[in-house]
């Protein structure tokens, strides 16, 4: 899974151990995304889904972008699901 | 239609979609090999051209600015929208936040939630405000920095404290930063039309060696007015929400 040119620098981590971290990543990307699709609880579902934005980023990260990582912690694992669980409450208070 | 007719369907058109997505992703380049010119060219000329060692934030706020601004606008619009859509209506009468239902036992806010946001929203504030401010150096940019910016006021809400969230960022006061910040972007587009050049154009000296926080001109410009633009929207975001929760009763 090496990319063409690869990019030496002090810091190097070897590929081989790139590679095993991009495959776990995205292995435990698989099952969070199916975790958050499972869970029927939705403030539960939620938290879920916060959870798995940190994945997403993480996985970013070891794709070589850290642009994106920002992005998706800020907003995937923290302001969506702010928003969702507002609406959960403002939804409940109506039901009462 | 009979379950059994909708079932079939269902497997028919799954089994289309399967063969075509397979059919994909069979077309595609090798893992890491990438075919096109384009981003090899930027690779090679972005930082000499632009002085910005952000490449990202260089193709973004400069090669293809122009598609930044319609993005830009499409959250100032969507913000402009939930605005809208949670206005007081003439038959809602706001009420104070007080309990519903005051013999149910409600946790109070722990201590340690409270401590613990109290003690980031100052790092949050300064970590957004230096995203905001670096794009031109770093991988990060308005956008990220934007949105960690408007975290800052939302962990003084996490705090317990919504009246100090209010007090902090009054919709007036917010209303206008994103429009400043959204308008800005757009703006700078204009000044360099002003001057003769297409929309856009890095009209800014691009000052200091790659790296420098001077340098790069609009780039770094148009990033921390995308900033305001983002914590602005996103502050108004919560703050018409948690109006909705706490304050608006269903009149």
């Amino acid at each position: 899974m090496m990319a063409a040119h690869a990019v030496v620098t002090p810091y190097t981590v070897s590929p081989a151990l790139m590679d095993v971290l991009q495959v776990t990543l995205l292995v435990l990307v698989a099952a969070g995304a199916t975790a958050v699709a499972l869970t029927r609880a939705p403030v539960r579902q939620v938290i879920m889904l916060s959870g798995y934005g940190l994945l997403l980023a993480l996985l970013f990260l070891a794709f070589q972008a850290p642009d994106v990582t920002l992005s998706e912690l800020t907003v995937g694992a923290v302001a969506l699901p702010l928003l969702l669980l507002l609406a959960l409450a403002k939804v409940r208070r109506r039901e009462k | 239609m009979s379950p059994r007719l909708r079932r079939w369907l269902f497997l028919a058109g799954m089994a289309g979609l399967a063969a075509f997505y397979l059919w994909g992703l069979g077309g595609l380049p090798g893992f890491g090999h990438y075919p096109g010119p384009y981003g090899d060219i930027i690779n090679r000329i972005a930082v000499g051209q632009t002085k910005a060692t952000g490449v990202v934030s260089a193709v973004n706020f400069e090669y293809r600015g122009f598609d930044t601004v319609g993005e830009e606008f499409i959250l100032f619009v969507a913000a402009a929208g939930v605005a809208t859509v949670l206005r007081h209506l003439r038959g809602e009468r706001e009420r104070p936040a007080r309990d519903q239902a005051a013999d149910r036992d409600t946790p109070p806010t722990s201590g340690a939630i409270r401590l613990v946001a109290v003690a980031l929203a100052g790092p949050t504030l300064v970590l957004g405000w230096y995203l905001a401010s670096h794009a031109q150096t770093s991988p990060s940019g308005g956008f990220q920095g934007g949105v960690v910016l408007a975290t800052a006021f939302i962990l003084i809400y996490l705090s317990g404290q919504f009246l100090a969230f209010e007090r902090f960022s009054p919709v007036d006061v917010t209303d206008a930063v994103e429009a400043v910040g959204a308008g800005g972007f757009a703006g700078v587009g204009l000044a360099a039309v002003v001057m003769g050049l297409p929309y856009l154009s890095n009209f800014l000296g691009l000052g200091g060696p790659p790296g420098a926080v001077s340098s790069s001109g609009t780039i770094a410009l148009i990033s921390f007015f995308v900033g305001m633009e983002v914590a602005a929207a996103f502050v108004l975001l919560v703050s018409e929400l948690l109006d909705q929760t706490l304050l608006v009763g269903s009149g």
